[in-house]
């Protein structure tokens, strides 16, 4: 294959337990966002607008639907004569089989993969976040910085810095060290999982970090102190903007609301900037004259006799009259029937709601997003 | 049988949906807050397994071809066959054919190359849901030469006034095909034959200097074909005129149209990435379609509106089709209107129409 001057490998192989019955049957990057968007999409999305049209995909976890929905990757414009999309599953190699045993180790076995293309820097993406990037600028800075290696970071506080893999910089945003969910933060920017390193340093970090049986193959864990600990030059890029990891019930639930707003930080009609997504490609909505939609999102599909506000209608809902729904995120193909009340909710994909049921309006904890799945 | 070849013959559509018909043909019009009226046809064959298809145009095709490209939504990107689109390019010397039959006579190899043996031949005015191998079936059964498919229609409309009229026997067989405006049984410009047969009959009017395939071959049927009537029930609406278009497209927000339509094998369309349809805190929205990429803050009552567009805060839709990407700014109040792509209606601004004559804006204009 030939030469390209950036690859990106998108680790989409994690399961989300924190999604709980979301992903029982699908990996955490197929779990639906936005009425009608997967979470890849926006990794995809973000490469296609950036000009990165080589992308390995590594999967792992429950992989069968991420596959298919990838396909040959046309939505993403990534069906391309030379580099495109790549899906990457652990495989059966002469020297023995196993799973991949962390990022990093799942990278390490694929080598000769991102080999094949020669690149001078690999781009390592997560399938776990919501965010527009430009990545060419990233790549602008790595390379103006001469960088081994640049981490996009944002800006969270203190109180929140416990949650995430915290980067301690210089003034000149040098790294000097990796705090993973650090009780006692000393700063306040957080690792996105966007690494950008060059490939000659990255492809020998791996190999050594792959001759150490203790570590755990984890860029984060492992990777980045081994290469912290050698001096190599480490940057913090910083991000502007919306970026969130839906990592929970609570944080997708939330960041489907911020899509609410009259303004949203991030803007998804964005002509310039497009999140592809594998389009259900169904007729417009019918808001019937009885029907009240107010500060929602409703998409193509979906017919809507009830009251809807402040809330997300992915594709093929139908909600009956005399049901009303607030504060909730409805997945595609959810059929709603009459005198249905649902407040604060995620249901699941095609689940069917019987006339006059109740969900969400008795709770205890008014903070609580109840999941409606098959299983509960 | 080894398939079917899909021949969708523009030739015979006049453009006259007035200013949405200016700059396109026909068959490129939108329709349905999302379509084309094309989409429709080319659905259809794919639903039956088509897996060869041919376009014959003769003008205002621009939009057209870079609406269907490859014809990738129908699943006519193919290897072998696909979607061949075919304006006017006549270059033999010998040919003596004229009018619709140049079309064929011209493209030759398509029907030699298609691997189908079964012609389905139509066109794009009548927008419905024909199920092609349920008439091929009924084909077989009746032992037919040519199936031609009709709708008995309770109430005839002024476009019907166009149409053709297929009279049928007790046995399903045509006796007659005429334009008597107080028949019921209306022709929906769609057939099926033997692609041999087709073939042969072309040649046949060519010899005969006949210019018109479906009336000289069928309809005045000089080789005694037997013909069958094959009656479809379901939904079917005829755009001619920008009255009709906006009846039928007005006649969609009746749930029951909207099922027949849009519910099974949901008809394929053009792929646009724009975001679901947001309606903000003082949307107020009754009765209405709405497409993705939509912004709605104002009033939209019994309208259609198309991908894109955006309705402000105080501004009223009321019994109006808004195509793609317009703008409606607040204060606005539009009526019995038809706006064309990208059209920019600035505040304060009002449009009425006429609830049976609605007033049509052409293209990226600015009111």
């Amino acid at each position: 294959m030939s030469k390209k001057e950036v690859v990106a490998m998108l680790l989409a192989g994690g399961q989300g337990k924190r999604l709980k019955d979301l992903t029982k049957s699908l990996a955490k990057p197929a779990v639906y966002f936005g009425g009608t968007y997967r979470i890849i999409d926006f990794p995809l999305s973000n490469c296609a607008n950036s000009c990165i049209d080589t992308v390995g995909v590594l999967t792992q976890y429950e992989p069968t639907l991420l596959h298919a929905y990838i396909g040959v990757g046309n939505d993403w414009d990534m069906d391309r004569k030379n580099g495109g999309v790549f899906v990457l599953p652990p495989h059966e190699r002469q020297e023995g089989s196993s799973w991949y045993q962390g990022t990093a180790d799942a990278i390490y076995r694929n080598l000769k993969f991102v080999e094949s293309f020669d690149p001078e820097h690999v781009l390592i993406l997560s399938g776990d976040h919501i965010y527009k990037m430009d990545y060419q600028k990233m790549i602008d800075y790595h390379k103006e910085k001469n960088a081994d290696c640049t981490i996009s970071v944002v800006n969270v506080t203190l109180e929140e810095a416990s949650r995430f893999g915290m980067l301690n910089t210089h003034d000149d945003l040098k790294i000097y060290e990796f705090d993973e969910k650090p009780k006692n933060p000393k700063s306040t920017l957080a690792s996105m999982g966007v690494y950008l390193f060059k490939w000659d340093v990255l492809k020998s970090y791996l190999i050594k970090d792959e001759q150490d049986p203790a570590s755990s193959y984890d860029f984060g864990k492992d990777l980045i102190p081994l290469l912290l600990g050698d001096n190599k030059t480490l940057y913090a890029y910083p991000f502007e903007g919306y970026w969130r990891d839906v990592g929970t019930i609570e944080s997708l639930w939330e960041a489907n609301m911020d899509m609410l707003s009259e303004a949203p930080e991030l803007d998804l009609n964005d002509p310039n900037w497009r999140i592809f997504t594998r389009s259900p490609n169904q007729p417009a909505a019918y808001i019937a004259p009885s029907a009240v939609v107010q500060d929602s999102i409703v998409n193509e599909g979906c017919i809507v006799h009830g009251e809807v506000k402040h809330s997300v209608l992915f594709f093929n809902v139908e909600v009956g009259e005399g049901s009303v729904i607030t504060d909730s995120v409805i997945m595609p193909g959810v059929k709603i029937g009459k005198n249905v009340r649902i407040h604060k909710a995620i249901v699941n994909e095609d689940m069917v709601l019987e006339d006059g049921a109740q969900i969400g309006v008795e709770r205890t904890d008014e903070k609580e997003i109840m999941l409606v799945t098959n299983e509960s | 049988m080894k398939g079917f070849v899909g021949v969708i013959n523009l030739d015979h559509e006049l453009d006259q949906l007035k200013e949405l018909t200016y700059f396109r043909c026909g068959a490129a019009v939108p329709f349905a807050g999302r379509y084309r009226l094309i989409d429709f046809a080319l659905s259809n064959m794919m639903y039956a397994g088509a897996q060869d298809i041919s376009l014959f145009v003769r003008r205002k095709y621009r939009s057209l071809m870079d609406h269907l490209g490859e014809g990738r939504p129908w699943d006519l990107d193919r290897k072998r066959g696909g979607l061949f689109i075919l304006p006017p390019d006549w270059h033999d010397p010998t040919d003596t054919s004229t009018g619709d039959l140049q079309h064929i006579h011209n493209n030759m190899d398509f029907f030699h190359r298609s691997t189908g043996d079964i012609i389905i031949h139509t066109g794009t005015q009548h927008v419905n849901k024909i199920d092609y191998k349920d008439v091929y079936a009924y084909h077989l059964e009746k032992g037919a030469d040519v199936t031609v498919i009709y709708k008995k229609v309770d109430e005839l409309m002024p476009e019907h006034g166009a149409c053709r009229r297929i009279e049928v026997d007790e046995s399903g067989f045509v006796t007659d095909i005429h334009q008597e405006l107080d028949h019921n049984n209306i022709y929906l410009e769609a057939f099926i034959m033997s692609k041999d047969l087709y073939l042969e009959q072309v040649n046949y009017c060519i010899a005969h200097g006949k210019s018109y395939f479906f009336r000289d071959a069928i309809q005045n049927n000089p080789n005694h074909l037997k013909i069958a009537g094959y009656e479809y029930t379901g939904y079917n609406a005829v755009i001619n005129s920008v009255e009709s278009y906006y009846k039928n497209s007005m006649d969609l927000l009746c749930p029951d149209n909207y099922h027949q339509l849009f519910r099974e094998n949901p008809v394929q369309t053009k792929i646009k990435y724009e975001a679901p349809a947001k309606y903000l805190e003082s949307a107020q929205v009754h009765n209405s379609l709405v497409a993705n990429g939509c912004v709605i803050g104002g009033e939209v009552d019994n309208s259609i509106l198309f991908r894109g567009v955006k309705v402000e805060k105080g501004a009223k839709v009321i019994n109006s089709i808004i195509l793609q990407k317009c703008t409606i700014e607040s204060g606005a109040v539009l009526e019995n209107v038809i706006l064309d792509k990208d059209v920019q209606i600035t505040h304060d601004r009002t449009l009425i129409g006429d609830v049976k004559h609605p007033y049509v804006t052409a293209k990226s204009t600015s009111l």
